[in-house]
């Protein structure tokens, strides 16, 4: 990837709203050509602010944003015709039907495929004749990302795709994102489905509060985060009776109700001791359920960890400095923490 | 990239033909356009020929003919327009096309292009039949003509771009609308000669965006004393700085989305 042209790249990034509110607080981050790159955050993390930048629909209060070596909102006609945008909200007017609404979109776009074509990538070629104020929320993405796909863009831009579709609409969307990937086509996308960008991308950064809090593979992102193993002791057996927490390799612990919820790095390592003591000693382990982080778990603690220990910019992640065990549990833990 | 580009001219015609389509489909808009203009003529005639009776008037049907004209570039070009750039704008469909190829002026006059086409038809309409129904004399300049209808073509449609900034929706447009249309239809000569006011108000009503127009359209039919240099250079001057004061503020402030 060192030696790969990146695509889009954004260094130092803000952006402040007339009336002062900052949604973009200093991003940076590169997508490689090729590449699947996905923005994640919660509602208002700052996701299409930093989106339209690179769209060129504005420019950013400080830092640099260029989209195929050139700057997207002052070079907007050497870019755009290279590039597809499907935005968090497609307008079109109401009253044209979906055909008249991708001739007249065609009529702007340099190479543009059949109209029909793009229709049908898209799952639309049956609505053709349907005005568009009597589409359903999913069938109005569905447009929204035909005419994207119209002028075949080397650079894809996709914010919110799946948002109002059903899980059909979505599997469709996924399949159709993944073949355009498969032809070359470089895409950033912007979701608040977790499962979204597992499934997608290459790699992935979380946005909140306007500044990236991870970023990586989504297997480096979740990989950092502590795995789990939970499991219920039976009447007499207390967590004291573990042994000792470092010699299992873990990081901390949590029991709610009996269950007990142990945090380690080191899954492997940890279960195969904790079984070992089990087997010694014939402790039946209740429902023992161990598994590796999931994006959504590293999502929402990085997301509430980020609130509570306001970050500053640009904290990086990938170091695992800011994620030690300490931060990560400290509301949920009920017991001591083990170092 | 080895695709051919696509041209100004055939963007501005993908973005026309739809929004033509819209005109045709919204029967309001399409009623003020076709009906609007023609109806008052017709209604305020008698009166008009009232005031066409005095030493400096143009007469009754010059009045007629050239209030007509600023009628439709209130109507069909301002108040239609503002209308339509609004819905647009409310609907995110300028957002939309602004993540395309065209330019911001492009999307602009595209938009722009069904309700300046109607306006173009009904004005040469309207001269057509003047000259031939009512037997006046073929336009003596029609350059000066020609010239304040195309400038007050682009002013209007500048204006309506630049009214869009006070107008929050469709529904309100009828309300911001109002300050531009009334002023125009009263104080620009249309309805009632300036001639006929008080010597001061006159003279500032000279100063009003469709004033210069309505005069241009007139010297150029009448020419003679209507049509000297710099009676015509100073109602050329006052419809140029109101279009260029125009389009500045659309650069300035006109919004290309919703206030949220």
């Amino acid at each position: 990837m060192d030696n790969a042209e990146n695509v889009i790249e954004a260094a130092g990034v803000r952006r402040r709203y007339r009336g002062g509110f900052e949604a973009v607080r200093g991003v940076s981050f590169e997508v490689a050509r090729g590449e699947l790159f996905a923005l994640l955050g919660t509602n208002g993390a700052g996701k299409t602010s930093t989106v339209e930048l690179l769209e060129g629909l504005a420019w950013p209060s400080d830092g640099t944003v260029r989209v195929l070596g050139c700057d997207p909102f002052t070079e907007r006609s050497r870019v755009r015709p290279r590039i597809g945008v499907m935005l968090q909200e497609g307008g079109f007017p109401a009253d044209l039907t979906v055909a008249e609404t991708a001739r007249m979109w065609a009529g702007c776009v340099s190479g543009a495929r059949p109209e029909r074509e793009s229709l049908g990538l898209a799952g639309l070629a049956d609505r053709s004749g349907v005005r568009v104020k009597q589409l359903s929320g999913g069938e109005r993405r569905r447009l929204d990302l035909a005419l994207a796909l119209l002028g075949r863009p080397e650079v894809l831009f996709l914010d919110e795709p799946t948002t109002g579709q059903d899980a059909e609409g979505r599997r469709d969307t996924w399949e159709l994102v993944r073949e355009l990937r498969g032809e070359g086509t470089t895409v950033l996308l912007t979701t608040h489905y977790l499962q979204e960008a597992e499934e997608l991308a290459d790699r992935l950064a979380i946005l909140h509060e306007g500044r990236i809090v991870a970023s990586g593979t989504p297997s480096e992102v979740t990989g950092a985060r502590p795995a789990r193993i939970t499991f219920g002791l039976p009447e007499g057996w207390h967590p004291g009776d573990l042994p000792p927490l470092p010699q299992l390799g873990v990081l901390g612990y949590e029991v709610h109700d009996r269950r007990v919820v142990l945090h380690t790095d080191r899954l492997q390592h940890s279960l195969t001791a904790l079984l070992r003591w089990a087997e010694e000693r014939s402790v039946p382990l209740d429902r023992l359920d161990a598994r590796t982080a999931s994006l959504e778990e590293a999502f929402l603690a990085i997301a509430g960890d980020a609130g509570r220990a306001g970050f500053d910019t640009g904290t990086a992640f990938g170091t695992g400095t800011a994620f030690d065990a300490g931060t990560a549990f400290d509301a949920a833990t009920t017991d001591g923490v083990a170092r | 990239m080895t695709a051919a580009r696509t041209t100004a001219a055939g963007r501005v015609r993908a973005l026309g033909r739809a929004e033509l389509t819209l005109l045709l489909r919204n029967r309001t808009a399409l009623a003020i356009a076709l009906l609007l203009p023609v109806g008052t003529v017709a209604a305020l005639r008698p009166t008009m020929a009232q005031f066409g009776t005095g030493a400096a008037a143009v007469g009754a049907d010059l009045q007629s003919i050239s209030g007509g004209i600023g009628l439709i570039l209130l109507y069909v070009v301002y108040y239609n327009l503002v209308t339509a750039y609004v819905a647009r704008r409310e609907e995110l469909v300028l957002k939309r096309l602004r993540t395309g190829e065209p330019t911001d002026p492009e999307i602009l006059a595209g938009t722009a292009l069904p309700a300046v086409a109607v306006a173009l038809a009904q004005c040469v309409a309207l001269i057509v039949a003047g000259s031939a129904r009512l037997g006046l004399d073929l336009p003596h300049r029609p350059e000066l003509l020609i010239g304040g209808l195309a400038l007050g073509i682009v002013l209007f449609a500048a204006l309506a771009a630049a009214s869009t900034v006070f107008t929050r929706n469709v529904e309100l447009a009828q309300l911001t609308t109002a300050p531009v249309l009334l002023v125009s239809a009263m104080g620009s000569g249309i309805l009632i000669p300036l001639q006929s006011m008080p010597h001061l108000v006159g003279e500032v009503c000279r100063w009003l965006p469709l004033t210069p127009v309505v005069e241009l359209i007139r010297a150029g039919w009448l020419g003679g004393s209507l049509a000297a240099p710099l009676e015509v250079l100073r109602a050329l001057g006052t419809a140029l700085a109101w279009t260029l004061f125009a389009v500045f503020a659309v650069h300035r402030w006109f919004r290309w989305e919703p206030r949220r």
